[in-house]
């Protein structure tokens, strides 16, 4: 970039350039070639093998949010990886889950980090929640065109909202259309059954600890049922990732700490397989 | 038609340097110095909203005297730089020697060139390295020129009493409370001409490279109830321990 004839020197005339203050815009002004919406697409829809990551689970608890999610790569019938890490951090106070098309997915995840704190560093002052689940809207929705050749990504995003001081689950779908769900949401191939899991353990005066047991419950239910999930891998000690997020920030628990939390799990499934019972009335 | 006078480039450049001089010599003064677990900057600054000190990346900081129109705009420049890099690249391939050669072009390139009106800005781009050793200091001035600071370094407007205050004193092992009131103690010497004067936390904007902070961004502003107790612990037994009260400081913020 320092070859840059129309700037002064080592900076480009678009690095001065004030009023931008997205990452996003700046690159779509500036490099369009490396912003992933961007991208020629093959003319002739084809169909790519590539790993897919799966189920991604989420639950509020007063004062906090929890995300859990499996650590399976799929590409077709086989296991591409095992120790796929798909809860990342986005910011101090929130962070994303993604399913789909795993090397897009994690992409998206570092351009996301990456237009957040931007965002902060140029204004001083932290997108609103809601800013920030529209703009990961706004990438889903540059997407698009690989999303029809079957290379969707469809994450999940939760944290903390300082302004209302509750925890917040946002979910969405290929097209970018982003849904609030109150309570507790799942994405991936495996929601289907960890959404039906969570639905019946789930209480909105859950304690941290009880949505962090109860989303780790899910996601074995998941596991069981979708060939994709990867359940808490006890002989290789491959266990779940977890996020919590409180006022204090992101949390992701310690292997150590997930690790106790599904073997105990692990134990009380082989006593009832079918998991823990909800009250019929 | 009036035939233009001849200038040499001689005074073409010492006018413009100069005048550019002036400009910076208007403001207060920006003190960075390095204390035992990174680099601390300090800067008199009432206003809450507009900065002189800023975080560029994960260990990179930026802090800047005189116009700030003109030293906003290459501070949102080297956060797009060093974005961009890191995007394209890693983000440990954002150096501070990288982003101070990128402003030392800019800056050379404005003062040199006749059209535009040289910037009347100096700049601190500083890293904290993961050992003492490792940190870095760049002092660049209006011109492009760039100095690789040891140590201790004021910009603006009483830049050189001050700077010669701070290194007289100055210690790489200091604690966050002695090195803050060193600075502080400096910054006061900047009189204008007038008497010392002693600064408040009220009119102060410090921040720091904290290499302990666990985060992967070592940048970290102080407020006014941090400030004024690091401030306060004044003598000599006391001056260890709130030190250390500093470091476990970063966690709970």
């Amino acid at each position: 970039m320092a070859a840059n004839p129309d700037g002064t020197g080592g900076l480009p005339s678009a690095f001065l350039t004030p009023g931008i203050s997205s990452f996003m815009e700046f690159l779509d002004s500036y490099r369009p070639d490396l912003l992933p919406g961007n991208r020629a697409l093959p003319a002739t829809p084809a169909t790519v093998e590539a790993p897919h990551g799966t189920t991604i689970v989420a639950a509020t608890f007063p004062g906090g949010v929890v995300l859990a999610g499996d650590r399976r790569a799929t590409m077709g019938n086989l296991i591409a990886q095992r120790d796929i890490e798909k809860v990342f951090q986005a910011d101090e106070y929130s962070a994303v889950g993604i399913a789909g098309t795993a090397g897009l997915a994690v992409e998206m995840v570092r351009l996301f980090q990456l237009e957040l704190e931007h965002y902060e560093k140029i204004e001083g002052a932290v997108l609103s929640f809601e800013g920030k689940a529209n703009r990961l809207s706004a990438m889903i929705r540059g997407n698009l065109g690989m999303a029809m050749q079957g290379l969707a990504v469809v994450p999940l995003f939760g944290g903390y909202d300082l302004e209302r001081g509750a925890g917040r689950i946002f979910t969405y779908d290929v097209t970018g259309g982003r849904s609030e769900e109150p309570g507790y949401a799942a994405t991936g191939s495996g929601s289907v059954f960890a959404r039906g899991a969570l639905k019946k353990l789930y209480r909105p005066d859950f304690t941290a600890e009880e949505a962090t047991t109860a989303v780790v419950q899910s996601l074995y239910d998941a596991a069981d049922d979708d060939s994709a999930t990867g359940g808490p891998d006890l002989g290789r000690g491959i266990f779940p990732i977890v996020a919590v997020i409180t006022e204090d920030g992101f949390n992701r628990l310690s292997d150590e700490q997930v690790g106790e939390l599904a073997r105990t799990i692990h134990a009380r499934r082989l006593e009832r397989p079918d998991g823990p019972r909800a009250a019929l009335m | 038609m009036s035939t233009p006078f001849y200038v040499s480039p001689q005074q073409a450049m010492a006018d413009r340097a100069e005048y550019a001089r002036k400009g910076i010599a208007r403001g207060r003064s920006v003190v960075v110095l390095t204390y035992a677990d990174g680099i601390l900057f300090v800067a008199e600054n009432p206003s809450r909203a507009l900065h002189k000190i800023s975080e560029i990346y994960d260990r990179i900081a930026y802090a800047a005297v005189g116009k700030y129109n003109e030293f906003e705009n290459l501070r949102i420049a080297g956060v797009r730089y060093a974005d961009l890099r890191g995007y394209q690249f890693d983000r440990a391939d954002v150096t501070a020697r990288g982003l101070a050669n990128v402003y030392a072009q800019a800056l050379g390139n404005i003062f040199s060139s006749g059209a535009e009106k040289p910037y009347e800005v100096e700049l601190l781009v500083a890293e904290v390295g993961a050992e003492p050793e490792g940190d870095q200091i760049y002092r660049l001035t209006h011109d492009g020129s760039v100095v690789d600071v040891q140590g201790a370094v004021a910009i603006g407007g009483n830049a050189e009493q001050i700077t010669g205050y701070l290194t007289r004193r100055h210690e790489h092992t200091m604690s966050t409370s002695e090195a803050l009131r060193l600075a502080v103690a400096a910054l006061g010497q900047d009189g204008n001409g007038g008497a010392e004067r002693t600064l408040t936390p009220e009119q102060l904007e410090v921040a720091v490279l904290d290499r302990t902070r666990p985060q992967q961004r070592k940048f970290r502003r102080l407020l006014q109830a941090q400030l004024t107790r690091l401030l306060a612990t004044e003598g000599e037994g006391a001056a260890e321990s709130p030190a250390e009260g500093g470091k476990a400081d970063p966690g709970e913020e």
